[in-house]
């Protein structure tokens, strides 16, 4: 694929995307014309830029669906719910027709094409019937004639522009009296075939509106200059002795020209790789920086102001490098709106969407791994706890189910949350189901909080049948594995017949993190900040057990604790004053007694190689100020592994006693 | 005839580990550093103990004695850490191995490779791809993909 090929199935996406946007907001607000021209619009650039790149089924097929649809931009069809579900199976189409042209099925473009056709004419007598037509009056003035002045920039040849096509499409709206001005034409010998020469002058009479004239020149408005005036029809036969460039119509082609160049200018696209290879280099950086300042410690106060200089820069740099990986999570909730909206067709279970804080920002490859597991989450809400309508009415609920996403920030981290109001986890067949699996025993005694855990446990579904949605092999397993590979974690609340609600809390992001830094025995360690509780010191006397796990008392409460330096198998003597760092996740409160709390610590994280894939204690390593590597602590897996060390031992003791 | 040399003979970097001679590929050899701390990773299998800073990159450090069953000894003035990349499930991955000494790297003609044999050994056979004769020594030529997957 080349370069141009990419760009043009990059902005068809971002057009798709705007397109399904807008349609799905059109079922909410039919009356939004705004969100009609915005459908409209993306149809229109995808015709043309389907066209310009080859891409000719996608071009004639877009034609007859922004055909279709410009009924109801003219007013004449409502955008039913009917019609926008057929109009996003075209979406679909065309997506399927850009991703592979050879695979997409000729005959079910044809027959999208036909129901949308029938949808639309359908609709239209009821339109034209109805006298409140106040909409569309405006929408569709009078006849007009317009004059038209353009010449194209040099470049627009080689931009791949074909002026034809744009004649062609003026030809469309109307009666067209085209001239060329052939004024600035070289003498042949002198002539380069690539550049564009003419300058053109029209007249066209037509009905539509000034904005679809000016729709024609979208694309090459940039590489143009346009004068569009209203002359009335008397005139238009004389043009040739009107005036000269009005005034009026100067003003409207630069504003257009003005706001394209704008929207240029505030975004680059960028690819991933960049970014991160980016971020790799300020990583670097960061550590070059922290060493710097560490010998700056001893070094002249000229020297030392440098080193705080080169500081601040990086820092800097740092946070707007990050802040390029961040992107709001409006574009992942967006997508959602589609998944529920076929879901709840399909299952019968009308539902209401509500989105909150899609404004959010998390690093960009954090959004794309969260994808399947909020798909995953979202599904089981509405197929699993979201009741029918019978159900919901028996239950005296409102027909309407209700479906929450919301996204926020809560200090380092951003929560997500899935909520909705149907029936609840059900705490006895989860129960039943993890006995009869033999996850647990019959007498278990188990909090409710516990028993939701379980639904985490491999091949574990609730589900009574196996139903098209449920059943394709990614549980709540999987999603539990992304998410603590993004080292975050789920929390899951639920009110029997009141709904669940489940919240993934993440880091913002997985390139840096802030450590404390602590020495246990020879070697140090990154302890990541956002698990850490407090620091308090190991009351020699407090302590019960000789080794291994023990409890401590932190203001009433019985915190165990994990003593890392036999977990690590230190070798040097202990400190005599031990300190306790106490870490949390999810409901879980532990003690790591370490050596000495050195400090936190800017951490670049470096993930460890598939050599060390065995380890699960450590999530990656860092480079320490004076170039020393140091493991991050994997704060979940590391208590697990602490859990099952402390079983062994005790075993071990049963069986020597 | 040069084009003949190069297709039957190999560039190789030879390597003494725990008092054998190993022959590595040359064009997998990335640098060759003098010793620098290694930072223990607890729990890892013991030929992989090891994890050091390669210029900003962390990378993990590897012992080939205790994958051949032989002792492991002091670094020396002559101990140096050879950067290798290495396939892992067709990955490339840059890894460092500890060599009691670094020789030179000499062209190995592929005539003086043979099979290893398949008794005599003191080593398991899926690690060494070759026998070979080098300045009138045995030296080894390791499966280094075998000894890391």
């Amino acid at each position: 694929m080349n370069d141009a090929e990419k760009a043009f199935r990059e902005e068809a996406d971002d057009l798709l995307e705007q397109l399904e946007q807008s349609l799905l907001d059109l079922e909410k607000t039919p009356s939004d014309n705004e969100l009609i021209a915005c459908a409209f619009r993306a149809l229109h650039t995808l015709k043309g830029s389907g066209a310009m790149f080859g891409y000719e089924k996608v071009s004639a097929f877009v034609h007859n669906f922004e055909t279709a649809f410009d009924h109801v931009r003219k007013g004449r069809a409502p955008p039913s719910t009917e019609l926008v579900s057929v109009a996003l199976l075209a979406k679909d189409h065309v997506r399927a027709q850009i991703e592979d042209p050879e695979a997409a099925d000729e005959a079910t473009g044809r027959r999208i094409l036909d129901e949308l056709r029938r949808v639309v004419e359908a609709s239209a007598p009821v339109a034209a019937e109805a006298p409140a037509v106040e909409i569309a009056a405006p929408a569709r003035p009078a006849r007009a004639a317009w004059r038209l002045r353009f010449s194209f920039d040099e470049r627009v040849l080689v931009n791949g522009t074909n002026p034809l096509l744009l004649f062609d499409e003026l030809r469309t709206l109307g009666e067209l009296d085209l001239r060329a001005c052939a004024d600035a034409v070289p003498s042949l010998d002198a002539i380069d075939p690539t550049v564009c020469y003419l300058s053109f002058e029209a007249t066209l009479v037509t009905d539509a509106p000034r904005s679809a004239i000016e729709d024609v020149f979208i694309f090459v408005i940039d590489e143009m200059s346009l004068e569009i005036e209203r002359v009335d029809e008397e005139q238009s036969t004389h043009v040739e002795e009107a005036p000269p460039a009005a005034a009026e119509a100067a003003p409207t082609a630069t504003r257009r020209s003005a706001e394209n160049e704008g929207r240029g200018a505030g975004s680059v696209r960028v690819q991933a790789e960049k970014v991160d290879e980016l971020m790799d280099r300020v990583g670097e950086l960061v550590i070059a920086q922290a060493r710097l300042t560490q010998l700056a410690e001893t070094a002249s106060l000229d020297i030392k102001a440098i080193a705080e200089e080169i500081e601040r820069l990086a820092a800097n740099l740092r946070d707007v490098t990050m802040g390029i990986r961040m992107v709001p999570i409006g574009s992942l909730f967006g997508r959602y709106r589609r998944l529920v909206h076929d879901l709840s067709s399909e299952l019968d279970k009308p539902v209401d969407l509500v989105m909150s804080g899609e404004e959010t920002e998390l690093d960009k490859t954090m959004i794309e791994r969260l994808a399947d597991p909020l798909v995953h989450l979202i599904r089981n809400s509405l197929d699993h706890g979201l009741e029918d309508v019978a159900g919901r009415a028996a239950a005296g609920k409102a027909a309407t189910g209700r479906i929450r996403l919301s996204a926020s920030h809560s200090g380092a981290e951003v929560l997500i949350t899935v909520a909705d109001d149907g029936r609840g986890l059900d705490v006895a067949r989860i129960r039943a189901k993890a006995v009869a699996n033999g996850l647990i025993a019959e007498d278990a005694v188990m909090s409710d909080a516990e028993i939701h855990q379980l639904i985490f446990h491999a091949g574990f579904s609730t589900a009574q049948s196996i139903t098209k949605l449920s059943g394709r092999g990614v549980g709540m397993d999987v999603v539990k594995r992304t998410i603590e590979g993004l080292r975050g974690a789920i929390d899951i609340a639920s009110t029997p017949g009141g709904g669940s609600e489940v919240t993934l809390r993440l880091p913002l992001t997985l390139a840096i993190i802030e450590g404390l830094l602590v020495r246990v025995g020879a070697a140090r360690y990154v302890i990541p900040l956002s698990s850490v509780e407090e620091c308090v010191e190991l009351a020699t006397a407090g302590e019960g057990g000789s080794a291994g796990r023990s409890f401590l008392n932190i203001r009433g409460d019985l915190v165990p604790f994990l003593r890392l330096r036999e977990f690590l198998s230190a070798k040097t003597p202990p400190d005599p004053h031990q300190k306790v760092v106490v870490v949390s996740f999810g409901d879980q409160r532990v003690g790591l007694v370490v050596d000495q709390i050195i400090g936190s610590h800017q951490t670049v994280i470096k993930s460890l190689s598939k050599l060390h894939a065995d380890v699960p204690c450590f999530s990656g390593a860092t480079i320490l100020g004076d170039g020393a590597v140091a493991l991050i602590f994997d704060i979940p897996h590391l208590v697990d592994r602490g859990q099952a060390h402390d079983e062994e031992r005790k075993a071990r003791e049963k069986e020597a006693a | 005839m040069a084009q003949e040399t190069i297709d039957e003979s190999r560039q190789c970097l030879m390597l003494g580990v725990g008092g054998e001679i190993f022959a590595i590929d040359a064009e997998r050899v990335r640098e060759i550093l003098d010793p620098a701390p290694v930072t223990d990773v607890p729990g890892a299998r013991d030929f992989v103990r090891g994890l050091i800073n390669v210029r900003g990159k962390v990378v993990p450090m590897a012992d080939l004695r205790p994958r051949f069953g032989m002792e492991v000894a002091e670094a020396t003035a002559d101990t140096r850490f050879v950067v290798i990349e290495v396939d892992l499930d067709g990955e490339p991955t840059v890894v460092g191995i500890v060599a009691d000494k670094v020789y030179e790297v000499a062209e190995l003609p592929l005539s003086s490779l043979g099979a290893a044999p398949r008794i005599g050994m003191r080593w398991r056979p899926e690690l060494v791809k070759f026998i070979g004769r080098w300045q009138d020594d045995f030296i080894v030529v390791p499966d280094i993909e075998r000894i890391f997957n």
